[in-house]
C-alpha cells in the first residue's frame, strides 16, 4: 500500500466519519454532509482536477487507491463520480466547479448529442447520485466529435428511482438542458474514454467491497456458534470462504491491473481495452458470487437492515452494472478476440 | 487487507519480453524443421529427451540455478516466461519440466554439495529427467499417512513399500521420495517423514504402469523392495520433510502450467466461432479471456512476489484452486459455445479432436498436485478459519 498522504488523509476520514457501522445506524443524514465537508476540504474530491484547474492535481494512481478505500467503506457519497466528473472535465480543458458531481451515461447503450442550439438531446438511464449532485458532466455527441459538457443539474429533469435503495440510480432526461460550458476532448481520447475509465473506477471499488465482506464473513464465522461450535470449523463454510477469498483476489487483482495500466498510460489502445474490459466482467462475476457467497454465511442476520452487510452488497449489485455490466464487456471482448483471430489471442493476453 | 491476501501489482520487466521473442523464435523453428508436432504433443504425450536437450542447450532449463552448478542465473520472471511460452506452443517438456520447476530446486537447498555438482549440470544440459514419489495407495491427499518405510542400514537406509501415480516414473532417471523413517508423534502426526534422492536405475525397483482414462502411460506404480539409499540422498532434516514442503508449494501452484493445460482449446474455439460470431459466441469468447487474464495477472503478481523473496503460499493456493478449476471448465463451456457451429466434414475436425482429448484429461486438473479440497483448506487456514 502506498505512504502517500493523500490516502493516509482519506483512511482517517472514512474511519471517522463513515464508518459503516455508524453510518448504518444513523437515525438522519446529517453525517453525509459532514462527510462531505471534510472530504472537499482535504482536496480528495477534486484529485484528479490539475491544480491550474483549481483541483488537488494528485496522480491517478493516487486516486484509484483512494477508491479502493471507498470500495472497502462502502462509501455512500459521490467522491468516486466526482472524481470521474473532474477527471472528464479536465480531458476537455474545461475548469471545475466545487460541489458534488455525477458524470453521464453510465449505460454503454444511452447517447446524448448536443444540437445545433448548443443544447441537449437524450436522456441517461441509472445515473448515481443525480439526484445529488449539483453538476453533471457529460460526454455527448457534437456532429460526430466526443464533446465533454458541464450542465448544471436545476437543468435536467431526473426521475429517481428504488432501485438499490443506495447512492440513488436516476433516470437523467437532458432534452433542451443547456450547458454551462462544453469542448471537444482532447486529443488521444475517444468517445468510449468514460466507459472505459468508469469500468476501471467501478472494478476498483469492487475489489475493496468485496474485500471489506470476505472480512465481515470471515470475522463472524468465527464468532457464531452454531451445533455447540463456530461455524467457522465447518468444512462447507471454510470452503465457501475460500472461494470468497478467490473471488476478491481475482477482483482486486484484475482491477489493479487495470487501473496500473490507465494510471500509467502503457501498453497503447488495445492494452488499456483488454484490460479495462477484463477487470470490469471479472470484478463484476466476483461481486455477484462473492455478495451470495457472503449472505450464505451470514445466515439471517446478514438480511437484516440493521447488520452492514447490505451497505457492501447492495452498491456490489449496482456498480456491477455501472459504465457496461458483464455481458456487455465480455461481448466487446469477444468481438474484439474474435476479429484479430485466433492466432492473436495469445500474443494479446502476453502482451500484458 | 484485514486477512493479508497480497498480489503486488508487477508487469514482466524488459529483458524478459526480449527473452519471449527469442522463445517464440525457437518454437517457431522447431515446428518448422519438424522437430516436435504441437498436436501430437497434446494428443500422444510431450516427453521428447531429443527436444529437452535442444532446450537445455538454449539455457532455458534451470535458468534462475548458480552458474557453477550449470544454470543461468536468470530471474524467475524470465523463467516464467520460457514457461508459459512452452506451454502454450505444446512444446513437449516432459522429459525437464519436473526437475526444472521441483527437483532442481529441491537438490539446490538441501543436497550435499558432490550431489548438486553430479546432478544439477546434467538436468539443465537436458540429460536428467525426475520423477515425484509422495503418493501412496493409502496415501493420496493425506500425504502424511505415507507408509513406505525406509530403515537405517549400515551407510544408509534400506527402503520398501510402494508409490502410487508417480507420473514419468518409467522414463525417469531420479525420483525425490518421500519416505517413512519415523512413527508420527502425539503431537505431530507430520512427524517421521524424509525426502530421499533416489537412483532409478538400482536393483530393488519395480516399475509398472498405471494406464490413465484417456488410455496414455503417464502414471505408475513403483514398488520398493529393499532398494538401499546410501546416506548422502537424504535431503534436509530426516524426520523433518513436513518442515520443507510449505515454502516450495507457492512455487509449484502458481505457474502458469496451473491454468494453461487445456489453453489449445480456446483458440480453436474461436477459430471455428469466426471472425464475426454471434452475441453468445462472443459472449462466451469475452468472459474466457477476461477470466484467463485475470489467472495470468495474479499467476504473474506471484511470480513477482516470489522473486522478490517473499513466500505467497496462500497466494499461490488461490492460483491453482482457480487456475485448475478454469482450465477444467474451458473444454465444456467450449463445447457449449461451438454446440451451432456448421458440422460440415473438415470444417470443427481439429477443434473437435483437441476438445475431447481435453474432455477425457480435465478430471485430472483439479486432483493433481494438490485438490481442489486441500487447497480450499490451505485457504481456510489462511484466512484463519482452521
Amino acid at each position: 500500500m502506498s505512504d502517500s498522504l493523500l490516502l493516509d488523509t482519506t483512511t482517517r476520514i472514512f474511519e471517522d466519519l463513515c464508518d459503516p457501522r455508524t453510518v448504518n445506524a444513523a437515525r438522519d443524514g446529517k453525517w453525509k454532509d459532514t462527510l462531505w465537508e471534510a472530504l472537499e476540504g482535504s482536496g480528495l474530491t477534486l484529485a484528479w482536477v490539475p491544480e491550474e484547474h483549481g483541483g488537488a492535481g494528485a496522480g491517478l494512481a493516487d486516486g484509484f487507491e483512494v477508491l479502493a478505500v471507498s470500495g472497502r467503506f462502502a462509501v455512500p457519497v459521490p467522491l468516486a463520480e466526482t472524481l470521474l466528473a473532474g477527471w472528464l472535465l479536465a480531458q476537455a480543458g474545461l475548469s471545475c466547479p466545487v460541489g458534488p458531481m455525477t458524470v453521464a451515461p453510465s449505460r454503454l447503450r444511452d447517447t446524448v448529442t448536443v444540437r445545433g442550439d448548443g443544447t441537449l438531446a437524450g436522456k441517461a438511464a441509472a445515473i448515481p447520485f443525480a439526484a445529488a449532485a449539483n453538476t453533471l458532466v457529460v460526454l455527448a455527441d457534437r456532429d460526430g466529435a466526443a464533446t465533454v459538457v458541464r450542465v448544471d443539474r436545476s437543468e435536467c429533469t431526473i426521475r429517481t428511482s428504488q432501485g438499490f435503495r443506495d447512492d440513488g440510480r436516476d433516470l437523467v432526461e437532458l432534452d433542451g438542458a443547456r450547458p454551462v460550458e462544453l469542448a471537444p476532448l482532447g486529443p488521444g481520447l475517444g468517445s468510449d474514454c468514460l466507459a472505459l475509465m468508469g469500468a476501471t473506477v467501478r472494478a476498483v471499488q469492487i475489489g475493496g467491497a468485496l474485500e471489506a465482506i470476505l472480512a465481515l464473513a470471515t470475522d463472524y464465522a468465527r464468532e457464531r456458534v452454531a451445533f455447540e461450535r463456530t461455524i467457522s470449523r465447518f468444512q462447507a463454510v471454510q470452503h465457501n470462504l475460500a472461494r470468497l477469498a478467490g473471488e476478491t483476489a481475482a477482483a482486486v487483482a484484475a482491477a489493479g491491473s487495470a487501473a496500473d495500466t490507465v494510471a500509467t498510460g502503457t501498453g497503447g489502445d488495445d492494452a488499456l481495452f483488454l484490460e479495462a474490459a477484463s477487470a470490469k466482467v471479472r470484478a463484476g462475476e466476483a461481486a455477484g458470487t462473492g455478495a451470495a457467497i457472503a449472505h450464505q454465511v451470514h445466515g439471517a442476520i446478514g438480511f437484516t437492515e440493521e447488520h452492514v452487510l447490505h451497505r457492501f452488497t447492495r452498491r456490489l449489485w449496482a456498480w456491477r452494472d455501472d459504465f457496461g455490466s458483464e455481458s456487455e464487456w465480455a461481448v466487446r471482448l469477444g468481438r474484439f478476440v474474435a476479429a484479430a483471430g485466433a492466432d492473436d489471442l495469445w500474443p494479446l493476453l502476453a502482451s500484458r | 487487507m484485514s486477512h493479508a491476501i497480497q498480489f503486488d501489482q508487477l508487469r514482466l520487466p524488459g529483458e524478459a519480453e526480449e527473452l519471449r521473442l527469442e522463445v517464440r523464435a525457437f518454437l517457431a523453428d522447431e515446428i518448422a524443421s519438424g522437430g516436435f508436432d504441437p498436436a501430437a504433443s497434446v494428443l500422444r504425450g510431450g516427453f521428447d529427451r531429443a527436444f529437452s536437450r535442444r532446450v537445455g542447450a538454449r539455457g532455458w532449463i534451470g535458468m534462475t540455478w548458480p552458474k557453477r552448478y550449470g544454470g543461468g542465473e536468470r530471474s524467475f520472471l524470465e523463467r516464467y516466461v520460457v514457461t508459459e511460452e512452452f506451454r502454450v506452443a505444446n512444446a513437449p517438456t516432459g522429459a525437464h519440466f519436473t526437475a526444472d520447476r521441483q527437483s532442481g530446486p529441491v537438490l539446490l537447498k538441501y543436497a550435499p554439495e558432490h550431489i548438486k555438482n553430479d546432478v544439477l549440470p546434467r538436468i539443465t544440459r537436458g540429460e536428467c529427467c525426475f520423477c515425484i514419489g509422495m503418493s501412496e495407495p493409502n496415501s493420496g491427499s493425506d500425504l502424511f499417512a505415507a507408509s513406505t518405510r525406509a530403515t537405517p542400514t549400515a551407510g544408509g537406509y534400506l527402503v520398501s513399500g510402494t508409490k502410487l501415480w508417480t507420473s514419468n516414473a518409467h522414463n525417469a532417471d531420479y525420483m525425490i521420495g518421500l519416505f517413512r523413517t519415523s512413527p508420527p508423534t502425539a503431537e505431530n502426526r507430520r512427524h517421521g517423514l524424509t525426502q530421499f534422492l533416489v537412483d532409478l536405475s538400482r536393483s530393488g525397483i519395480t516399475i509398472n504402469p498405471v494406464r490413465n482414462m484417456a488410455g496414455r502411460h503417464e502414471f505408475n506404480e513403483v514398488v520398493f523392495d529393499d532398494l538401499f539409499i546410501p546416506d548422502d540422498h537424504v535431503l534436509g532434516e530426516v524426520d523433518g520433510a513436513w518442515k520443507q514442503a510449505t515454502s516450495e508449494l507457492a512455487y509449484e501452484r502458481s505457474g502458469p502450467e496451473r491454468f494453461l493445460e487445456t489453453f489449445y482449446v480456446l483458440p480453436e474455439l474461436v477459430r471455428v466461432l469466426g471472425g464475426d460470431p454471434d452475441t453468445r459466441g462472443a459472449e462466451g469468447i469475452g468472459r474466457l479471456v477476461a477470466q484467463l487474464h485475470a489467472l495470468r495477472r495474479m499467476s504473474v503478481s506471484v511470480a513477482g512476489m516470489l522473486e522478490a523473496g517473499k513466500e505467497p503460499v496462500l497466494e499461490g493456493s488461490i492460483v491453482k484452486d482457480l487456475g485448475t478449476v478454469w482450465e477444467q471448465e474451458l473444454p465444456a463451456r467450449a463445447r457449449d459455445l461451438a454446440a451451432f457451429v456448421d458440422a460440415a466434414p473438415g470444417n470443427r475436425a481439429t477443434f473437435d479432436e483437441l476438445l475431447e482429448f481435453a474432455t477425457v484429461i480435465a478430471p485430472k486438473l483439479t486432483i493433481q498436485g494438490g485438490t481442489t479440497e486441500v487447497l480450499r483448506g490451505i485457504i481456510a487456514r489462511g484466512l484463519g478459519l482452521r
